[in-house]
């Protein structure tokens, strides 16, 4: 690790005055992209603003048809939340599984989405949900948010303060894990609201996070695993590494699909 | 059998600290004044160093000293050895280049060593070492173990066609013969996959000398202090043994890996006196991947030839063993004389010829590694077995039962001579545990649910305890391996046992007290066990190859009778009684057939007091010593069955149950013993299912973390089915045998013949990871369409 001056502002108002302020600064989340990399020597900020402090960025609360969380809310918050497990329950399952306990209580929701690595898991979910990013310039929804491996739409000096997320009549997640780093090799977000159906799948694709529309159009006609049958995902595309080649990922993305639609229907 | 004694499952003593972070690690140490050292490492796996300029460097700040190759060279600072000499078919020695600890114009592997530098801190250091150009000239790597020999690059010029020995066992014309008149012959192609030892604490060292009295002390993760002050000494040449301390305090895991004398505490010790402050270094754990010595990597082609009655009439294998691009301290001797001597298995084999060529290439060192040659070896057998019964159409519990030795002792075609056993109520035990009556049922249950279900036997044996020095003598050993002890027994009968051995998870200091509190008849609090530093125990050689049990707790058995003897004399003198008319038993000495008798304790007070007797009569004092050496190794054995249960929709194997039926002979801590089964079996299921180090063409190691090498965890391992037969060891006084690599040999060809059993084909290497099972179970569901 190099040497950097560290800042804790209160809000994120203040952290976007540094941030503005400091040449070569970095937000810093949960940190678990961040520090190691840093450790690593591979990246080398100047100065990192800590958002912990900023209790704007917490809490979860209920408005209306839609679920709100903070972006400094950790993993482990959202999956023991009353409001998220009553709301969203495929949400709360899927927080509840990312990386170990550790993680779950550092790691944040804003860190990853903002991170968009292409083997975590909160991809998948926001634009399967098709969740909305409010950030202290804006507001973007998922489908525009996730623009390639470790790319979003952020602008420099934005920063994410929450995650709208709208509640659906039926949500399950299913990951393939890599058995080393236990990321996601394959994993598949399913909502049902409405008629809308999406399927989005994150560490498969070579872009990173990306929708099915195969397997949304094949739910369309009845939301069940069986509606499945005979679908493939072509390997085109996807992913391949030393753990899984695009042959193998494009068929769990297939086997994944079928469990997350058994979980959010309840078989 | 008392709550403490031998046989009785104590809670080990040592937990207390471990798992309350109190623990005394080599990084825990800092001396006054302390610097630090980072290693500037390769980062090609073979090229030549046109130079090295560390001018900008130096100057920065904190640095106290940049060294390279050429400062050691100048302080005749030797090489790293290789102590075990193999000798080629012909009889030549075998031809090994030179080792040096840090670079001499070329680096050959990823990882190499180039260059140190030592800076008031660690950040120092390391932003100094950005600082430092290397001109290299990038030659092609050799990588691959079967296509190293003769490849066009040569590692060392010593070994002209990459190839270190040509080394063979056992008799040629006789297997020759037994395969021409074989009724069938099985034959298979086996890849042992490499492995990284990922012991939970890195190695490191903290090197320091007193220039008042010109010693030297190191601090170091070290399974065997003494023989790295040996080693340091007598061969690199740091410093006479007597001005040179080795050591090794809580050692947080080896696995064979801290076995060895690595460049990193050699420049260590070396540069404390060069800057004239204490040096620490702590791997990372990026280095440990890169630089700890590896294991396995064998290729082999094997083949077993049986008559028409189903017996085995010889075994025929020819191995290519991977050392790496320079020969760790005891490589050459795990391919060889700790692989070939254990191809006859369980098994009445009459023929039996090895051949192992040992290559180098530019990948990290290879040696011993939990296991050592016997997982190799068993692995090449148990498979071999497996599918010859298959093929033959046999049960393969019967197949065994039939061609296992039944009479001991026993001398196989290739050196070993098993002094005692009884394989078949192993396979009994563990037929039972399993279930295996059941297994066609489960099997069918199993498909039902769109599964495939099978079972895989593992009939292991291993020679450890690894010893007698005349033995490894005659096969090239540098060393003897014997083991010491010395009991020092305090004024109010309180006990130190100060033994060679060295504990690094085992939990040797509950077991040794456990034997001494037993035999002396004294509370185990009582007794502390006392190892790790060349200061305190005058020499040892060391724990590896499940040797502390067998060897060095026989040193402790053996220095506990002096005491006694001694103490008889003690006693006789204090109960004005003939000595040969003293007892000794219930940690109290009496005269026979009276009612006169002396506690241990008072025994001891009355032998430093000494006013019953005079220094002419006897020695004062209460304290003996013992150096034990073995006659022979000792034989554990037993039978292991793996029971899997693949998901063929995602490839996942999941190990469905577990039974582990081994033979220790006798057992002192139960619960110590089958700790270290269920670790080594874990260790075994991660070579089967989950690790591999995987280097690419140009020699960078791909898996040089745990994101990409997978390490077994908990959920993925059952809850074991543990049980035991006893044949005592006749070659020590305790009957015991080693238990500390079992699992880690017998699990693997266990693991891999219940998948291949549930696939019905041969077609898995290891690790079966869930995408090589995946794509391995396409060809059987195709298959069993068609069919």
């Amino acid at each position: 690790m190099y040497a950097f001056t560290y800042h804790r502002p209160a809000s994120s108002r203040q952290a976007a005055g540094l941030l503005a302020k400091k040449e070569d600064a970095k937000i810093l989340a949960g940190g678990h992209t961040l520090l190691p990399t840093m450790k690593q020597r591979l990246a080398a900020p100047t100065a990192l603003i800590d958002l912990g402090a900023c209790g704007d960025l917490k809490g979860i609360v209920r408005k209306g048809r839609t679920v709100v969380i903070g972006a400094m809310s950790t993993h482990a918050e959202v999956a023991e939340s009353a409001i998220v497990q009553e709301a969203i329950p495929g949400l709360a399952y899927l927080a509840s599984h990312i990386g170990d306990p550790h993680v779950r209580h550092r790691g944040t929701i804003g860190g990853s989405v903002a991170n968009n690595d292409p083997a975590a898991d909160y991809p998948a979910a926001l634009l399967a949900l098709g969740a909305t990013i409010v950030t202290n310039k804006r507001k973007l929804v998922a489908d525009d948010f996730f623009t390639g491996l470790y790319e979003t739409a952020l602008e420099e000096g934005e920063i994410i303060t929450k995650v709208v997320f709208p509640i659906v009549s039926r949500a399950g997640y299913a990951k393939f894990r890599n058995p080393a780093s236990r990321y996601a090799l394959v994993g598949v977000f399913v909502a049902k609201r409405g008629s809308d159906i999406r399927v989005a799948v994150t560490g498969a694709g070579e872009g990173g996070v990306f929708r099915w529309p195969e397997a949304e159009a094949a739910l369309k006609a009845r939301f069940a695993p069986k509606s499945l049958d005979g679908l493939k995902h072509p390997a085109k595309g996807i992913n391949g590494d030393m753990h899984a080649d695009p042959e193998y990922r494009a068929h769990l993305i297939g086997v994944m699909t079928k469990q997350a639609v058994a979980q959010a229907t309840g078989k | 059998m008392s709550a403490t004694g031998i046989g009785a499952s104590v809670r080990r003593k040592e937990d207390h600290r471990f798992i309350t972070g109190q623990g005394r690690y080599t990084d825990d140490i800092n001396r006054p004044g302390q610097a630090h050292a980072y290693f500037l490492r390769s980062p090609h796996a073979h090229a030549t160093i046109k130079s090295i300029d560390f001018k900008a460097a130096a100057g920065m700040p904190g640095i106290l000293g940049v060294y390279t190759g050429d400062d050691l060279a100048a302080d005749k600072v030797g090489g790293l050895i290789c102590g075990w000499m193999i000798h080629n078919k012909d009889g030549s020695p075998m031809r090994a280049g030179a080792h040096p600890a840090l670079a001499q114009g070329k680096v050959r592997y990823v990882g190499d060593h180039v260059c140190v530098i030592v800076a008031e801190t660690l950040a120092q250091a390391r932003d100094a070492s950005e600082a430092i150009v290397v001109d290299y000239d990038v030659l092609t790597a050799v990588v691959d173990t079967a296509s190293a020999a003769g490849a066009k690059t040569v590692v060392h010029a010593e070994a002209p066609d990459n190839t270190v020995f040509n080394w063979h066992l056992g008799n040629k014309d006789e297997t020759e013969a037994a395969f021409k008149a074989a009724k069938h012959v099985t034959r298979l192609d086996i890849v042992n996959n490499r492995l990284v030892p990922n012991a939970m604490e890195p190695r490191a060292a903290v090197g320091d000398y007193d220039d008042g009295d010109g010693v030297f002390t190191l601090y170091t993760t070290s399974q065997n202090p003494h023989v790295a002050r040996l080693v340091l000494s007598a061969f690199i040449g740091i410093a006479p043994e007597n001005k040179l301390r080795v050591v090794a305090p809580d050692v947080g895991g080896g696995f064979g890996s801290k076995i060895f004398i690595y460049a990193e505490e050699t420049v260590c010790v070396w540069a404390a006196k060069k800057v004239g402050r204490p040096v620490k270094w702590n791997s990372d754990r990026t280095e440990a991947f890169l630089s700890d010595a590896h294991g396995r990597d064998h290729v082999t082609h094997a083949e077993l030839a049986t008559d028409a009655d189903g017996k085995i009439t010889g075994l025929r294998v020819k191995t290519t063993a991977n050392l790496g691009a320079y020969l760790s301290t005891f490589s050459s001797s795990v391919p060889t004389y700790l692989y070939a001597p254990l191809l006859s298995g369980s098994y009445d084999i009459p023929a039996i010829y090895a051949e192992v060529d040992a290559v180098y290439t530019n990948t990290a060192p290879v040696d011993a590694y939990r296991g050592a040659g016997r997982p190799e070896a068993t692995f090449v057998v148990e498979r071999l077995i497996e599918v010859a019964a298959r093929q033959l159409g046999r049960d393969p519990a019967k197949f065994r039962m039939q061609n296992y030795i039944k009479k001991f002792p026993h001398q196989t075609p290739v050196i070993m001579m098993y002094d005692a056993g009884n394989y078949g109520a192993a396979l009994k035990k563990a037929l039972e545990i399993i279930d295996y009556k059941g297994i066609g049922k489960r099997k069918r249950d199993s498909a039902r649910n769109g599964k495939l279900r099978g079972i895989g036997f593992s009939s292991y044996i291993e020679a450890c305890g690894i010893a007698p020095s005349a033995a490894v003598g005659s096969l090239g050993a540098g060393v003897g391996l014997w083991e010491s002890a010395e009991v020092r027994v305090n004024p109010v009968g309180t006990v130190e046992v100060l033994t060679g051995s060295h504990s690094h998870g085992q939990g040797h200091e509950t077991t040794f007290a456990q034997l001494v509190s037993d035999k002396l008849g004294i509370p185990i609090e009582n007794v502390s066990i006392i190892h790790g530093d060349t200061d305190k125990v005058q020499m040892g050689m060391g724990t590896y190859g499940s040797r502390s049990g067998a060897v060095g707790m026989s040193a402790i058995f053996k220095a506990v009778d002096k005491v006694i003897a001694k103490g008889k004399k003690v006693a006789a003198y204090v109960l004005e009684a003939d000595e040969a008319d003293i007892d000794f038993a219930d940690g109290h000495f009496s005269v026979k057939g009276t009612d006169r008798k002396l506690d241990f304790g008072s025994c001891a007070l009355q032998a430093y007091v000494a006013h019953k007797f005079n220094g002419q009569d006897l020695e004062p004092g209460l304290k003996e010593g013992a150096f034990y050496d073995p006659t022979n190794f000792t034989f554990p054995a037993g039978v292991h069955i793996c029971e899997v249960e693949i998901d063929p929709a995602t490839g996942v194997t999941k190990i469905e149950r577990w039974a582990a039926v081994d033979d220790f002979g006798n057992v002192i801590n139960p619960m110590i013993v089958e700790g270290q089964v269920h670790g080594g079996i874990a260790q075994g299921v991660g070579q089967a299912l989950l690790e591999g180090a995987k280097y690419n063409s140009d020699g960078q190691l791909v898996t040089a973390s745990f994101m990409d090498y997978c390490m077994p965890r908990a959920d993925d391992l059952p809850s074991f089915e543990v049980g035991m037969t006893v044949t005592a060891c006749p070659s020590n006084p305790l009957g015991i045998k080693g238990c500390g690599e079992a699992g880690a040999i017998a699990a693997p060809p266990a693991v891999i013949n219940a998948i291949t059993d549930a696939l019905g084909h041969e077609d898995i290497a290891m690790p079966a990871t869930p995408q090589a099972v995946w794509r391995a179970a396409q060809k059987s569901i195709t298959r069993m369409a068609a069919e």
